[in-house]
């Protein structure tokens, strides 16, 4: 048992999938540590969909092996604590949200209160429309119903496809927070979204995909590289460049490395007659790195 | 199991949410009320027939409407295999269900399940009704009707069976086409074989005889009509009917039943291979 609870929550090494003749997938390897968020990142067309579907069993892959929660991807029992909201998200239409639930956690083979299907569907924003039929949802709700499916039966991993494409900038709002709340409750995460903030704000570790294969991951920090600091100065002389050196300056905008320490450096530039607006940490944008590194490759 | 009953009951809720159930109960009480109809008037004309020439006019009209049910049943449940199965793969509903700790071929049996429970209490249902019918305006009670109803329910099973294996394969709407064409040409073809029967032809007899093994529905079906009419009405009558498409002369050997029974199990086994071979 203790070799189970120790494995990371996803493993997966040299996957590998053809369509006919277009390669989908091409060598993907990643891991996914137990509580831990990792976002999927790419154009459309890189393989994030076909890569999630494989590692759940939707999808046979070509090549390459997976581990979920410690079992192999090919024995059911593997999926036992794993949410999944799908980047099509339909459910039976003639059934009623909470059916739906119902429904999925008899096939998840757990016990779930009635009390606890009522406060899952709060949680996305559906506790009034329980009793009502799936079929007279608009998208986003349907959506929501969605990660209701995905959480409902006490996950330990949750694979989230897209799952804020159909929701309104509130809906997202909400998705961000019950990520942040999985990650507090030690639910690992696998993300796939387009929206970059959200996977900046919320992800431990991001993996980008282009054309079926790895093109960069890493923690932010090793992605984005070393922070820096923004400083807006003027009567800026060679002395205090001098101190600001190696810099680059744009409209009185001055990027450094990011120094020990901060206060020190602005007290020795006051110190030297430079007027000293405003001072910001500063990154390179997870966007920015993501073009940054999907041009290289091309 | 769970799982497999849990996905049947779901396969008879959709049958029931979806108004399969009403329309299909409308669609019967129009045909027992015109059957209803007939056989009153069979019984009207009681004077220009004897009583065993009426009792075999009932035999041969009861077949044909129990024809009828047997086709309602055997389309209804062959268009509700195909979107069941591939309808849902291609709306997405299966995305979230597969990713559950189940197997699929769990999930096709559960929906196998379910569906031929809803085509034996259609064949029930309908049976009895038309039976009491039957009994009420011509005194007619066929001499197995246990038998003939479950064989009928077996002819629903195999070519809804046969209907899910093609949707593992091809889209609803064209498996739902082809299963019933199928059906339809099986039927065609035994009698033609039974054409060739009475006609002392071994080789056009032979092309009933094969196409009810490639597929027993029509096997099935001529068993059942066996079932429902009066053997010593038949003697009485003599030869010059055996080529009726709705009077059966041999009851089923039990090999044809062993067989049927095996052909469904087959076919049941070939779409969970198929569709645990699909990708989601």
């Amino acid at each position: 048992m203790g070799t189970v609870t120790d494995s990371p929550a996803v493993w997966a090494s040299h996957l590998r999938k053809r369509y006919k003749r277009r390669t989908a997938v091409d060598g993907v390897s990643f891991t996914v540590g137990r509580g831990e968020v990792l976002g999927l990142l790419g154009p459309n067309g890189a393989g994030k969909t076909s890569v999630i579907k494989m590692m759940l069993g939707l999808v046979r892959p070509d090549a390459g092996e997976v581990m979920l929660l410690g079992r192999p991807h090919t024995d059911p029992r593997s999926r036992e604590r794993v949410g999944y909201l799908p980047e099509l998200f339909r459910y039976q239409p003639w059934l009623s949200a909470d059916e739906v639930l119902r429904l999925h956690v008899r096939l998840a083979g757990v016990t779930i209160g009635d009390r606890d299907r009522r406060e899952t569907l709060s949680l996305v924003g559906l506790a009034d429309r329980a009793a009502d039929r799936v079929g007279g949802f608009s998208k986003g709700m349907q959506q929501r119903l969605g990660l209701a499916v995905a959480l409902v039966a006490r996950p330990d991993l949750v694979v989230l496809d897209e799952p804020t494409s159909a929701l309104d900038p509130l809906g997202r709002a909400d998705v961000r927070d019950l990520l942040l709340s999985l990650k507090d409750r030690g639910v690992a995460v696998l993300l796939n979204s387009h929206l970059i903030g959200e996977v900046e704000r919320v992800c431990d570790r991001v993996m980008i995909l282009d054309h079926g294969r790895v093109a960069a991951s890493g923690t932010l920090a090793e992605l984005l590289g070393r922070r820096s600091l923004r400083l807006t100065l003027s009567e800026v002389g060679a002395e205090a460049a001098a101190v600001l050196s190696p810099f680059t300056a744009e409209d009185g905008v001055y990027t450094v490395a990011m120094p020990a320490d901060v206060p020190t450096l602005v007290a020795d530039l006051v110190g030297r007659g430079v007027r000293v607006h405003a001072v910001e940490p500063a990154r390179m944008s997870l966007e920015e790195r993501l073009l940054e590194v999907l041009r290289e490759k091309s | 199991m769970r799982i497999v009953l849990t996905v049947a009951a779901l396969a008879l809720q959709e049958a029931s949410r979806r108004k399969v159930l009403r329309s299909l109960g409308a669609l019967t009480a129009v045909l027992l009320a015109l059957s209803a109809w007939g056989f009153s008037e069979i019984a009207a004309d009681y004077g220009g027939l004897t009583s065993g020439e009426a009792k075999v006019a009932a035999s041969v009209v009861l077949n044909l409407v129990m024809f009828g049910f047997s086709l309602i049943a055997a389309l209804g449940t062959a268009f509700l295999a195909g979107p069941t199965l591939s309808g849902e793969v291609e709306s997405g509903v299966a995305l979230a269900m597969m990713t559950r700790p189940i197997r699929r071929a769990q999930v096709l049996t559960g929906k196998w399940l379910g569906l031929v429970v809803f085509g034996t209490g259609f064949v029930t249902v309908a049976g009895v009704a038309q039976f009491v019918i039957v009994h009420t305006t011509v005194d007619y009670w066929p001499p197995h009707p246990v038998t003939g109803l479950a064989l009928l329910a077996g002819q629903t099973a195999a070519l809804l069976t046969l209907g899910l294996l093609l949707s593992t394969a091809i889209s609803p709407m064209a498996s739902g086409i082809v299963a019933v064409g199928l059906f339809g040409a099986t039927w065609i073809a035994g009698v033609v074989g039974s054409v060739g029967d009475a006609l002392g032809n071994p080789s056009v007899a032979m092309i009933g005889t094969v196409s009810r093994m490639l597929l027993p529905t029509d096997g099935l079906w001529r068993g059942a009509m066996n079932s429902f009419q009066d053997p010593a009405l038949l003697a009485q009558i003599g030869s010059g009917v055996e080529e009726s498409p709705f009077l059966s002369m041999h009851p089923l050997t039990g090999a044809y039943l062993l067989w049927a029974a095996l052909w469904t199990g087959l076919v049941l086994s070939l779409a969970a291979l198929s569709f645990q071979r699909r990708d989601l």
